[in-house]
């Protein structure tokens, strides 16, 4: 194992001193240290556990859209899939794919390092996740089965007789949660390190690709926010196995008196939407990055406004830590409490405008390529849009309390943070596919996928705002005997169940591309989409070990360099001689300026 | 742990560690957070603190002196007093632990269990989490000590040290900032500072 390498480009590397020795398979696809297998290691455990989210809500969807039929969903094991889909897609799907998957595979590629700033910890990272994960999946098969008390875990149903999984089942979720979260910080710790330290020559921050500005913004909120999880989950453990009275009150239970006193369950909920809104910008940032480089490739144009689109990361994820409170409106607070709260919640929405409006500029009267990642791409903006505009009528507070229980927030979030981002990973998958394998996905069944997926979110999730509106409430196992809820509710909800199935089955599309694609796709060549920024420009594709070969790349303007006029073609590589041009707008002010 | 680079003014591993450091922080303020708005329950009853707990902060700061003397030594490549500076460290800090065991005999033993009152179920719960901090310390520590025996790379073995000196004033810093709230934050000082108790529902 190497002790240190070289990142000066003057100095060559010493290959008897690189790290991780890539001979034999289990050191290089098991054991591996290198970023890029870490990276496809943390997006395959990742995108298995999604397929089991992904079925979790279609077993969901059986029940609702046909309630009674399926006997085995009875309604313990209803609130236990709703649970586990919830905590699978949020934390083990999204999180650690944004994070572990694209973070790792782009962050040493795109800023010009040679690998993770601490390799071996990186390696101990993803097999902390799979730790995590299997300990997750425990639980289906444990007395009891998993917990069914909703991802958010709330006390005290959470732990009581009554709540399906309230005994082994809660206990390895908390467990899983706090593996998850040991793997995120050693994860974190690289990218972030990373990030400051191994950028190469003429890589400044403002010369960054948004993709590694979301990142980077994501993962310093991961780190500051995943404690709050870490400290709720140890107290709830605590609460459950030892008898501490953290946020258990006194009370009785299936009519016997528990020995809980005084505990707050209040108190729970603000550590845990601490984290838990936070959490969505963990989700979206990274997304809100990588849409900006692909509809910046895919549309041949410089992003518009890339200083305000960076700024506004950052905005976002400051201001994401003192919005958390809009989850509890319901719970009941201080009324200059829910007033701050709403009015942060609001502001949020100005820097995220920015960004939406950007990507529309930035495609005003671009070279648009209807590739499928920038199809992709533009739904996200649409299904961003809707979403986020919901979430105004939800961030205040006397909208909020009529809806917060119904099927409104389930339209919201799903919009918003689930299916958004998705199509996002869709989106980059399809891009950088071909610079992890060297290979194109078949562009048909890409084609097929994105379409079924896209119109198929929208038929599942835009009726829901209406179920919502008419006061349906979410939560729920069956709507039998409730007056208030028509009959055509009932029609609407297997239509959503139908589309539901559908989606569902074309994900296989997609794995199957993915697979197929690996041995039988087009060879992608060095730079398919002919894009600018580095991990573009490696030596070999897909990248060798270390990345750059002998030396590594210098550069000399930013990521966006599209459509230079007078430029040979309509895009200028980060790492081209000075004399390409293709300057960031500030960097060629400055030039004009000096006469040169 | 290996770092990839070591031609930046920075080195990898002390932004990492400022990093972590950061991090660790961010857990236990969270938990002091928690302590607080917890101390509004009519349960709650203060406990007397054992004195153990005054022979534990001095092992702590004897500790961190020592292995910022350690670090002095390295720097300047007197590795035998280094070397002694980091064992003594290493001893307090095993000492530490055990001070802190001990201490947590005495209350079991004068039956402050850890369920019933929140008070002493926070003092378990926050001397354990510190108390794993100062063992996770340990393992970087005997990585530390086997450079320096003999230090055959100077300048990472003179960083290990520095770097090591840097955790343990860390926990010192937070074993001191946990010392004050269980000693110094009371219902009636949360009553003084919110204006009632605990936090407004």
């Amino acid at each position: 194992m190497a002790e240190a390498l070289d990142h000066t480009p003057a100095h060559p590397i010493a290959p008897e001193t690189a790290h991780a020795a890539t001979h034999g398979f289990l050191t290089r696809y098991v054991w591996s240290q290198d970023h890029k297998v870490i990276a496809v290691q943390y997006s395959c455990i990742a995108i298995f556990t999604g397929l089991v989210g992904l079925v979790l809500s279609d077993l969901m969807r059986l029940q609702l859209g046909f309630p009674g039929v399926f006997e085995f969903i009875n309604a313990e094991r209803y609130y236990q899939l709703v649970t586990m889909h919830g905590m699978i897609m949020v934390i083990y799907l999204l999180t650690a794919l944004f994070l572990g998957g694209f973070g790792n595979y782009l962050i040493p590629l795109m800023v010009g390092a040679r690998d993770m700033a601490f390799p071996y910890l990186n390696m101990l990272s993803v097999w902390v996740f799979l730790v995590a994960v299997i300990v997750l999946m425990a639980s289906f098969f444990v007395p009891g089965g998993p917990t069914g008390a909703g991802w958010t875990l709330y006390p005290p149903q959470v732990i009581l007789p009554g709540t399906p999984g309230h005994d082994w089942g809660i206990v390895l979720m908390l467990v899983s949660l706090a593996i998850f979260i040991i793997a995120t910080t050693m994860g974190g710790l690289n990218y972030v390190t990373t990030v400051l330290q191994l950028r190469c020559e003429g890589m400044t921050l403002m010369r960054m690709p948004l993709s590694v500005w979301g990142i980077f913004t994501a993962t310093i909120l991961a780190l500051l926010a995943f404690p709050a999880l870490f400290v709720s989950a140890v107290m709830l453990m605590l609460d459950k196995l030892l008898g501490s009275s953290f946020f258990m009150p006194a009370l009785v239970s299936m009519g016997q008196a528990r020995a809980y006193q005084g505990g707050s369950p209040l108190l729970f909920q603000h550590l845990f939407w601490f984290f838990g809104h936070p959490e969505v910008y963990i989700i979206a940032l990274p997304a809100f990055g990588v849409v900006s480089d692909l509809i910046s490739v895919h549309a041949r144009k410089a992003i518009f406004g890339y200083r305000m689109m960076v700024w506004a990361i950052l905005a976002i994820g400051v201001l994401s830590f003192v919005v958390w409170a809009h989850h509890m409106f319901i719970s009941g607070m201080n009324l200059a409490f829910g007033f701050f709260f709403a009015t942060t919640t609001l502001i949020i929405a100005i820097p995220t405008a920015i960004k939406v409006y950007n990507w529309l500029l930035t495609l005003w009267r671009g070279d648009i390529h209807l590739s499928v990642p920038m199809l992709f791409a533009l739904a996200f903006i649409s299904t961003f849009i809707i979403g986020g505009l919901t979430g105004l009528f939800l961030g205040n507070v006397s909208v909020d309390i009529p809806l917060s229980g119904t099927y409104f927030v389930v339209a919201h979030f799903h919009m918003v943070m689930a299916v958004a981002p998705i199509l996002v990973v869709f989106g980059g998958i399809y891009h950088w596919y071909p610079k992890v394998t060297g290979r194109m996905l078949n562009d048909t069944l890409g084609q097929l996928h994105f379409w079924i997926t896209f119109l198929g979110t929208y038929l599942i999730y835009f009726p829901m705002h209406y179920l919502g509106m008419l006061g349906m409430p979410r939560r729920y196992y069956a709507y039998a005997g409730y007056e208030f809820i028509p009959p055509s509710a009932q029609a609407l909800n297997a239509f959503i169940t139908v589309v539901a199935l559908i989606v569902g089955v074309a994900q296989l599309l997609f794995v199957v591309n993915l697979v197929w694609s690996l041995f039988r796709g087009a060879p992608a060549g060095p730079n398919p989409w002919r894009a600018a920024s580095l991990e573009w420009q490696t030596p070999q594709t897909p990248p060798v070990h270390l990345n750059w070969g002998e030396r590594l790349p210098v550069v000399h303007r930013w990521a966006y360099a599209y459509s230079v006029p007078g430029a040979a073609q309509d895009y200028i590589a980060q790492n081209a001689p000075p004399q390409a041009g293709g300057d960031e707008p500030e960097q060629g002010t400055l030039r004009q300026e000096r006469g040169s | 742990m290996t770092s990839l680079a070591i031609t930046r003014p920075r080195s990898d591993l002390g932004v990492g560690l400022w990093v972590f450091i950061g991090v660790a922080t961010t857990l236990f303020t969270l938990f002091v957070a928690a302590y607080v708005m917890r101390m509004s329950g009519s349960d709650w009853s203060t406990i007397a603190l054992p004195w153990q707990l005054a022979l534990s902060t001095a092992l702590l700061m004897a500790g961190s002196v020592a292995l910022q003397l350690g670090a002095r030594h390295a720097a300047r490549s007197r590795w035998a007093a280094a070397r002694t500076g980091v064992l003594v460290a290493g001893a307090c800090a095993a000492a530490f632990i055990a001070s802190q065991l001990w201490a947590w005999q005495v209350l079991q033993a004068a039956q402050v269990r850890m369920a019933g009152n929140p008070a002493a179920s926070f003092f378990y719960l926050l001397t354990a989490m510190h108390g794993l901090h100062v063992i996770g310390g340990l393992v970087a520590w005997s990585l530390t000590a086997r450079r320096l025996d003999p230090p055959r790379d100077a300048p990472r073995a003179v960083e290990a040290v520095r770097l090591c000196a840097r955790y343990w004033h860390f926990l010192l810093a937070v074993w001191l900032l946990l010392l004050a709230t269980l000693t110094g934050i009371t219902p009636a000082v949360v009553a003084f500072v919110c204006g009632s108790p605990g936090v407004a529902p």
